[in-house]
């Protein structure tokens, strides 16, 4: 790939996803974009590039977005999140909402793992602390990833990642060589398209919202202003859980040391919800 | 101490690798019976084991195992071709702690060692 092309796909990828393409990743880029390249007739991954340069095409240059999106992810990652999740966050939740319904949001949820990974923790924890109605939303800017979380099939390998076997086949049925979360699992779980980087205004507060591995590829101003705007979106007492090793500088965000990579809301005269 | 059960040299070669890197000292066995021999001397604290084996399977071997003194020590890891979700069952039934369905990589042993709390 010339620095050129490499440097125009970078500048595309940044002002659309917030993400920053390290110039090490060009193999990876090239990678990427090869089966997108061949599916629009190309010879090389640089005339696509070229050509999106010369004439800008918005279907393309989406989808060149969508094909350079990071899928990193896995069942449970970090057990001792969902542990922590599961044994304080959603007992107290529950306790403390006279419905006793929990709003989770899972941004930048990619193919859907960490979604299907608290709707199982749900209905775990929805057997032991009665009331609880655990009510869960993933949204991710691939439009691809969606689509993969929104069908629940995952192959051999993607469900030995994190997930217990005891889990698997409480949860999953065997289709062929791939695996697909039950029927219940799917309908737990609503799924939107959504970019982080937009400004908007919540509608719905969230009890517990799952940020996890995303800013990191974030620039720290643009990392910040996006967890500032989802600190709009929580509940005066509700949670912000980052990725492992994951912080933010966000002024309105404080850490909870009694749980792992997780924060909570400072209100407008300073105080964080009891 | 990791015991490697499979009948495949080469995958007791990649697993016993596998098994060194999280830090397990490591031995093989060939079968079952084998197997049981060598737990009869000394338990070993996790096995990884394959279920198709000649001599003695994996399933018989583990049911054996668990009716040995001491026998329900050892973390019991199936790494099998069979991914028959009640064939899977029947070996969690028998006292198997995790399930591994080949193929398989450094990844998926590690993060099912953790699920079964060996890590």
């Amino acid at each position: 790939m010339t620095p050129g092309a490499l440097e125009f796909l970078s500048e595309l990828v940044r002002a659309r996803s917030g993400v920053i393409l390290q110039n090490e990743k060009s193999y990876f880029a090239e990678s990427r974009l090869a089966p997108l390249a061949r599916r629009e007739g190309l010879d090389s991954v640089d005339a696509l590039l070229t050509g999106l340069r010369r004439h800008w095409d918005e279907k393309l240059a989406a989808a060149t977005v969508d094909a350079m999106a990071i899928a990193d992810t896995a069942f449970f990652r970090d057990r001792a999140v969902f542990q922590h999740i599961g044994e304080v966050l959603l007992p107290t939740l529950a306790a403390a909402r006279q419905d006793g319904v929990v709003r989770v949001w899972c941004a930048g949820c990619s193919t859907g793992q960490e979604a299907y990974s608290m709707a199982m923790l749900a209905v775990q924890v929805e057997a032991q602390v009665p009331n609880l109605k655990v009510d869960i939303i993933g949204t991710d800017l691939s439009q691809r990833a969606l689509e993969k979380a929104h069908s629940g099939i995952y192959t051999q390998f993607e469900v030995q990642r994190g997930l217990p076997i005891r889990l698997l086949l409480q949860h999953f049925e065997q289709t062929g060589d791939m695996w697909r979360a039950s029927e219940r699992l799917r309908q737990a779980v609503r799924w939107r398209q959504l970019n982080l980087l937009e400004d908007r205004r919540s509608v719905r507060a969230f009890d517990i919202l799952l940020c996890r591995n995303v800013v990191r590829y974030f620039d720290a101003a643009t990392a910040n202003r996006v967890l500032e705007q989802m600190s709009g979106a929580l509940a005066p007492d509700g949670f912000l859980v980052l990725g492992a090793g994951e912080t933010t500088a966000a002024p309105s965000l404080k850490r909870d040391e009694t749980g792992p990579d997780t924060f909570r809301k400072i209100s407008a005269q300073g105080q964080v919800a009891a | 101490m990791g015991l490697v059960v499979d009948d495949s040299r080469s995958v007791r070669k990649v697993a016993r690798r596998i098994l060194e890197t999280l830090d397990f000292e490591t031995a093989e066995a060939v079968d079952g019976m084998e197997a049981l021999a060598f737990c009869k001397a000394a338990m070993p604290d996790a096995i990884l084991l394959d279920w198709a084996m000649p001599n003695m399977d994996g399933l018989e071997f583990l049911r054996l195992l668990r009716q040995e003194p001491g026998g329900d020590a050892p973390v019991v890891v199936f790494c099998a071709a069979e991914n028959n979700p009640e064939k899977i069952a029947e070996a969690l039934d028998a006292g198997a702690n995790e399930y591994i369905m080949k193929p398989f990589d450094g990844d998926i042993v590690a993060s099912k060692f953790a699920m079964a709390g060996l890590l």
